[in-house]
């Protein structure tokens, strides 16, 4: 095969290793390595920047992650700074924030496994089995929408349902339910309920889209078998289109148990508010907060190494769980 | 559609409860919407007093003056417009070369590389030490913070790859025929023919940018080079009542204009580009989320 190399690309193109370099043909009869690269430079060119691009946005910050293990100061170098080992672990485990900062995360992060992760999959369900194409096409456009406003939107929204005088506040009012208007987003005990709520608010017909793929790679025979062996609507739900979905909820559930610890930055972000610290300050928000925040950059880190690290270990077992249960798995 | 059979009342009532709940839940999906809408096109002092739930009660158009009228929304906005155009562009051309390079399976060390890749959608340095290589690399306070860290997602490249190995090999087999490298051949053959990927991979970018107000958090200070969202956050969370108005002096409307009648006149203007596009791209990114969960 032939490489023409009239047809140079301009600006940035170039081969990024010196063409000066020697071109042996190597042991055996096998081009050498370096015969080989040249004679796929544009492919080689494409790929190195892509790596290029990853080693600077991806594996340099893994590098400055051993500043967990520094006393980082912003005015010197990372390799400067001297080691201290596990001080700021140690001191995050003494810190009177982290029992509170747990219970936030997992609190959220569990209401949303439980009612958030199972919803979108009655609901796609539920629309699979609507009968007019027309009604089902417009329903699904319309569940996506919310997906496409961003979380400052939607908190602009939250606020405006939620204010003294707004339609929620009216609404009990007006039924006699409270005597005057609450502060919902200035109280602690409401903040897992908005976060949650919204949440499904937002994704829920976005969420369905996975599972709405893998139903209509069903075949209308296995649907026209159970009807003749007598299977009626919820029959053919549970034998027929569950099953066709299983592999992709074990995919989903995997990741969604290893991100417990994750919470919605975005959504937190602009949902919290000094009166409802006590509820709102979760893990990602207390890795912001001292190291945007308080500049505290290698007790910061050492707190998000740690989630990184605990989530990577929930994924694996996760994953080899789902492998022996049901031989589904991610890798 | 499977069953020609007569319907039985079993069947029916089914049917029946279905169809509501589906109405309810369009219902529920965008009346909250609408309540905003309503609102914002609502004189804004009036709107103060609530309970305008289905229509203006004193109709006025006078937000969304206000908004059009201030230079610092207007100038966030074209931010965000500035910001979605270039970075979406750049994103999706580089992130597909770099795919179609790792596509290719004579590509020399392309299993290193991809193993690479897939390292990183597990692990990350995470915030800080995001934070200082960008602040070493001179980007804070720099327009291009919001283009070059986010110009290549491994993610999207699966997606590419999946979608550039079902690209029949006669295709590129003709061209290379005629003399094409692999350069041209991304050009001018496996672009053309990649449109439905590059629509996804185009509107789930196109939206991160247009909707992403952390990194104008972090990243920049200076108020001149924030974009909407980051703008809107900064009103929003803080409700400080003044913002707002601070921002529409100078035009003679305030009277009529509260802080929150501009926010929700805001809040729809920056939302209503991105709902007149996505219906028209909804066969496209269904498709691309298969092509994303089929690796796996």
């Amino acid at each position: 095969m032939e490489n023409k190399r009239s047809a140079e690309p301009a600006g940035g193109m170039t081969p990024l290793i010196p063409a000066n370099h020697k071109t042996g043909t190597g042991t055996g009869n096998r081009p050498s390595l370096w015969r080989r690269m040249t004679a796929q430079k544009h492919l080689q060119t494409m790929a190195l920047l892509g790596v290029i691009w990853m080693i600077i946005f991806n594996y340099i910050p893994m590098y400055g992650i051993i500043i967990a293990f520094k006393d980082y100061n912003i005015v010197k170098s990372i390799a400067e700074a001297p080691w201290v080992g596990l001080t700021h672990f140690r001191e995050f485990m003494e810190d009177e924030n982290l029992v509170n900062v747990i219970k936030n995360t997992l609190g959220i992060s569990l209401f949303k496994l439980v009612i958030g992760f199972p919803l979108p999959i009655i609901f796609a369900l539920f629309l699979n089995e609507i009968r007019s194409v027309r009604f089902k096409k417009s329903i699904q456009t319309i569940s996506y929408l919310p997906h496409f406003l961003s979380w400052v939107v939607l908190g602009g929204i939250l606020a405006t349902w939620l204010s003294d005088v707004g339609i929620i506040n009216n609404i009990l009012l007006a039924l006699g339910l409270i005597d005057q208007p609450i502060s919902y987003l200035a109280e602690p005990n409401y903040f897992r309920g908005i976060v949650i709520t919204s949440d499904i608010w937002k994704e829920l017909g976005w969420s369905a889209i996975i599972y709405l793929a893998a139903i209509s790679g069903v075949s209308p025979e296995m649907y026209e078998a159970a009807t003749i062996d007598g299977a009626g609507r919820f029959q053919k739900m549970w034998y027929v289109t569950l099953p066709a979905i299983k592999a992709t909820i074990s995919i989903l559930f995997i990741l969604a148990v290893s991100g417990v610890l994750n919470s919605n930055f975005d959504q937190i972000l602009v949902l919290r508010n000094a009166l409802n610290d006590s509820a709102s300050n979760v893990i990602d928000y207390y890795v912001y907060y001292t190291g945007i925040l308080s500049g505290r950059f290698s007790y910061s880190t050492a707190v998000g190494l740690l989630k990184s690290v605990i989530a990577l270990i929930l994924l694996l077992i996760a994953n080899s769980v789902s492998k022996k249960i049901n031989d589904t798995s991610l890798f | 559609m499977w069953s020609l059979k007569r319907k039985t009342t079993g069947e029916a009532l089914f049917d029946l409860a279905n169809n509501i709940i589906m109405l309810c839940l369009c219902f529920v999906t965008l009346y909250p919407i609408w309540y905003v809408i309503v609102n914002a096109f609502n004189n804004g002092s009036d709107a103060m007093q609530g309970g305008i739930y289905w229509w203006p009660r004193m109709f006025s158009l006078e937000n969304f003056k206000a908004v059009f009228a201030s230079p610092g929304i207007m100038l966030a906005m074209w931010i965000t417009v500035a910001k979605t155009l270039v970075g979406t562009v750049t994103h999706v051309f580089f992130t597909a070369m770099v795919a179609y390079a790792f596509s290719r399976r004579n590509l020399i060390g392309g299993k290193i590389y991809i193993l690479m890749g897939t390292v990183t959608l597990f692990f990350g340095g995470g915030l800080i030490p995001t934070f200082l290589l960008i602040k070493d690399l001179h980007l804070l306070d720099n327009f291009l913070v919001y283009i070059i860290p986010v110009l290549f997602s491994f993610f999207d490249l699966i997606i590419f790859m999946t979608f550039f190995r079902d690209i029949p090999e006669g295709l590129e087999e003709a061209a290379r025929m005629d003399g094409a490298n692999d350069w041209s051949i991304f050009l001018r053959v496996v672009i053309p023919v990649s449109m439905p990927v590059i629509a996804t991979i185009a509107l789930f970018h196109g939206v991160y940018q247009w909707n992403d107000y952390f990194a104008g958090i972090i990243y920049v200070n200076n108020p001149d080079l924030q974009p909407v969202q980051t703008f809107l956050y900064r009103v929003v969370a803080q409700s400080s009542s003044n913002q707002m108005i601070t921002a529409v002096q100078g035009s003679n409307l305030v009277k009529s204009v509260t802080s929150q009648s501009i926010k929700l006149a805001t809040m729809i203007v920056t939302t209503l580009p991105i709902v007149f596009v996505y219906p028209f791209l909804q066969r496209y990114f269904v498709k691309g989320m298969m092509l994303g969960s089929i690796k796996g």
